[in-house]
């Protein structure tokens, strides 16, 4: 039941991705100031914005799972901000490489949108270190859940806590200026965006569908187990 | 019997509690005065001046909370009192406002020894003129840190690994708190005497304490359930 529409899925985002890079490589132009290097804007934004919205998915699952004691809305939860953990490292990565490259220093500290996403980014690290610290399995989704909203809740606050504490703001804010983009730059973004949230739904899918055979296996070993 | 029946003996039992055993406040403080003087040592400073003697402030005031944080709830896991609340028929938030009061109580009996002792040791300007806005502040995120530390201590007290959730989920939760705390107390403490208190801050805190209020009403209950 799970495996439905994983290999229509898994072909769109193959090819999403490729016109995407397509896109960076051979459409969008140079930067007149960065030249080159930029483009790697292309990768870090729609990687941030979907860790996000992962982090975002995670709590609603878990509010889901709350409200209906279900497993799989504790899976979904669980796979979710699991993933969005690994697409965030992936947006730290490349956010400094860019910030090497275009500011000169690795790390900027009079960066609120860099640290805002650094201290989200470690808050959710412990989410796995809490998971399972936890055994009892009905126990462990529901902390899971309620940590989930608790975190959920956190990610505006810490941003904007953190944008007060800086009087200058130089990280570019994509949402805000998009008018100031050039067409062609905002095209390639709108599509390596939606490649990426491809990536992301593809990957949650085959790991949720992996985890529910695994599941089914183990029911189906222990009932032939009974049998015998 | 009311909610507020119910938090009202609750309070009492674990004042009761910390007035015999004397467990957490006298360690919190303790901690906190030994941290001023590895602060004194590792900064290698003698005298602190305005956002230095902010951050200082805020950090330690932090890390004692944490420890007050990590003994929230022992006594109810290690007693068998968790088993007796929930047989009781009364609201389970209830225990949330009783353990955020109690935590509420611990750091501001801990802040009304530790402010005195840092501005004897370590702070230069002198702290009567920011003593109006600091009270402000800490009150604000006193409780703001009660409600997120009750919260985490609940969800770290069934894990087998308490001692290292605590400070992982608090420090990170309760960052904003010294973002706009240490941000707020650096005017305070400048060098030529307190400047006025940006009240943009006393906003962050605010609303930190309201979202995370409701937060915790909404989510508490689950982490109860057995």
């Amino acid at each position: 039941m799970y495996g439905r529409g994983l290999r229509f899925l898994s072909i769109a985002s193959f090819v999403a991705l490729t016109v995407a890079f397509a896109l960076v490589f051979f459409y969008a132009p140079n930067d007149a100031d960065q030249g080159f290097v930029y483009k790697i804007f292309f990768l870090h934004v729609p990687l941030a914005l979907v860790a996000l919205g992962g982090f975002v998915a995670g709590g609603i699952y878990g509010i889901k799972h709350l409200r209906s004691g279900r497993r799989e809305d504790d899976m979904k939860s669980y796979v979710a901000i699991h993933l969005s953990i690994i697409l965030g490292l992936a947006t730290l990565a490349t956010g400094m490489i860019w910030a090497k490259a275009s500011w000169g220093h690795w790390w900027v500290w009079d960066e609120p949108t860099l640290v805002a996403f650094l201290i989200v980014f470690l808050l959710y690290s412990c989410y796995q270190p809490l998971r399972f610290a936890i055994e009892d399995p009905e126990r462990q989704a529901r902390y899971a859940a309620v940590f989930a909203v608790i975190a959920g809740a956190f990610v505006p606050i810490c941003f904007m806590s953190v944008r007060f504490a800086q009087a200058s703001v130089t990280h570019p804010r994509v949402l805000d200026s998009s008018g100031s983009l050039p067409g062609s730059m905002q095209l390639t973004l709108l599509v390596s965006l939606g490649a990426m949230v491809l990536l992301f739904m593809t990957l949650w899918k085959y790991e949720l569908t992996s985890k529910h055979a695994k599941a089914q296996l183990r029911t189906l070993k222990r009932r032939l187990a009974l049998g015998a | 019997m009311s909610t507020a029946g119910a938090v009202a003996a609750l309070l009492r039992k674990d004042l009761r509690l910390e007035l015999r055993t004397r467990e957490s406040v006298p360690a919190m403080l303790l901690f906190s005065v030994s941290t001023f003087v590895i602060f004194r040592f590792g900064l290698d400073r003698e005298t602190l001046a305005g956002d230095l003697a902010a951050g200082v402030l805020w950090v330690t005031l932090l890390f004692a909370a944490v420890l007050g944080i990590n003994r929230l709830f022992v006594a109810e896991r290690e007693e068998g009192g968790f088993d007796a609340f929930l047989l009781a028929p009364v609201d389970r938030t209830a225990m949330l406002w009783a353990k955020a009061l109690l935590l509420f109580a611990f750091l501001t009996a801990v802040e009304l020894a530790a402010v005195p002792v840092y501005s004897v040791l370590l702070l230069g300007p002198s702290p009567f003129q920011a003593l109006p806005g600091l009270a402000g502040l800490l009150v604000l995120a006193n409780a703001g840190i009660a409600v997120v530390g009750t919260l985490v201590a609940a969800l770290a007290i069934q894990t087998r690994a308490r001692d290292l959730i605590v400070p992982l989920l608090a420090l990170p939760l309760l960052l904003p708190i010294v973002i706009a705390g240490a941000q707020a107390t650096a005017p305070l403490f400048a060098p030529a005497g307190a400047e006025p208190l940006p009240g943009r801050w006393l906003t962050v805190l605010g609303l930190y304490d309201v979202i995370f209020g409701l937060v915790a009403f909404a989510v508490f209950d689950f982490l109860l359930e057995d």
